[in-house]
């Protein structure tokens, strides 16, 4: 119960932090990836306060290892980086600017009632499932 | 000759504050139950029905209802979508098969996987965002397209 409470709670969180940051308006993001356009700086501060305060998080965490809720604090283990890890930041880099959206701001979108975004997540979707088609495939 | 001109006029110091909520409800999900924040990989999890947890299922709740709950407290900040429908299907696969075979977006990664020195995040994002910028500055210098 505590655990749905604590996620419920950050989604909302998280959402939140998008909607103050910008990071939930396209054309802002595409001006910040604008570089050698009118570049907006601005969300280059989104990414540095939440580097801020996640690096306390992550060095709290490392000492501790087990969470609020008495389970193990579960990261990533993989190091190697390799072609699959690469090419994926790629398409999501190429997708990203084209139109500017990211899946948080996307999926907050689809609150905000933009029509767009009813289109961008079914598309979204798609291509996680053709991923998860492939994935067996690609060994 | 490419040159850098920063639009301050468009600088909005507020997101700092969206950064830094960001970062806490990372540590809230890190620290409470143990997880990582990654938006694509929570999200993905709804896409299988036998694996998917409760949390995962109310944390994209959150995300969807922020804006409603955020729209009773102030007016919410300006949104605009210009984008055609061709390219809001194109980028939607993009993002979504992309960040699949990449482990990750702008959060888990961005934000997660940097916060832990983690090598790989730091390549993705190191790509993710030399792509971004290339598509934009091709799309919409170039090619006119965006």
């Amino acid at each position: 119960m505590l655990k749905n409470i604590i996620g419920l709670l950050a989604g909302l969180l998280f959402g939140f932090g998008l909607l103050i940051s910008g990071m939930t308006d396209p054309v802002k993001v595409q001006g910040f990836l604008d570089v050698f356009g009118a570049w907006d700086i601005s969300l280059a501060l989104v990414m540095g306060g939440g580097l801020v305060v996640a690096i306390v998080g992550v060095q709290v965490a490392q000492r501790q290892q087990t969470s609020w809720i008495g389970t193990l604090i579960e990261m990533p283990t993989k190091t190697t980086i390799n072609k699959k890890l690469l090419i994926g930041a790629m398409l999501f880099g190429i997708g990203w600017g084209l139109v500017g959206i990211c899946p948080g701001p996307g999926i907050v979108l689809l609150g905000t009632g933009q029509w767009q975004a009813y289109v961008f997540i079914p598309a979204m979707i798609v291509g996680m499932l053709v991923y998860q088609w492939l994935e067996p495939r690609l060994g | 000759m490419m040159s850098v001109q920063i639009d301050w006029q468009a600088f909005t110091p507020i997101s700092l504050v969206g950064g830094l909520l960001l970062g806490v409800a990372t540590v809230i999900l890190l620290l409470g139950i143990g997880r990582i924040a990654g938006i694509s990989g929570i999200f993905s999890s709804l896409l299988k029905p036998k694996r998917v947890e409760a949390w995962q299922i109310l944390f994209i709740l959150g995300l969807v209802v922020s804006p409603l709950l955020y729209g009773l407290i102030s007016p919410l900040p300006a949104i605009e979508v210009t984008t055609s429908l061709p390219l809001l299907i194109g980028a939607g696969l993009l993002v979504g098969f992309g960040t699949r075979l990449g482990s990750g977006c702008t959060s888990g990664h961005g934000i997660c996987g940097n916060a832990r020195l983690s090598p790989r995040s730091m390549a993705a994002t190191v790509t993710f965002m030399f792509f971004g910028i290339v598509t934009v500055y091709l799309g919409r210098h170039v090619l006119s397209l965006i």
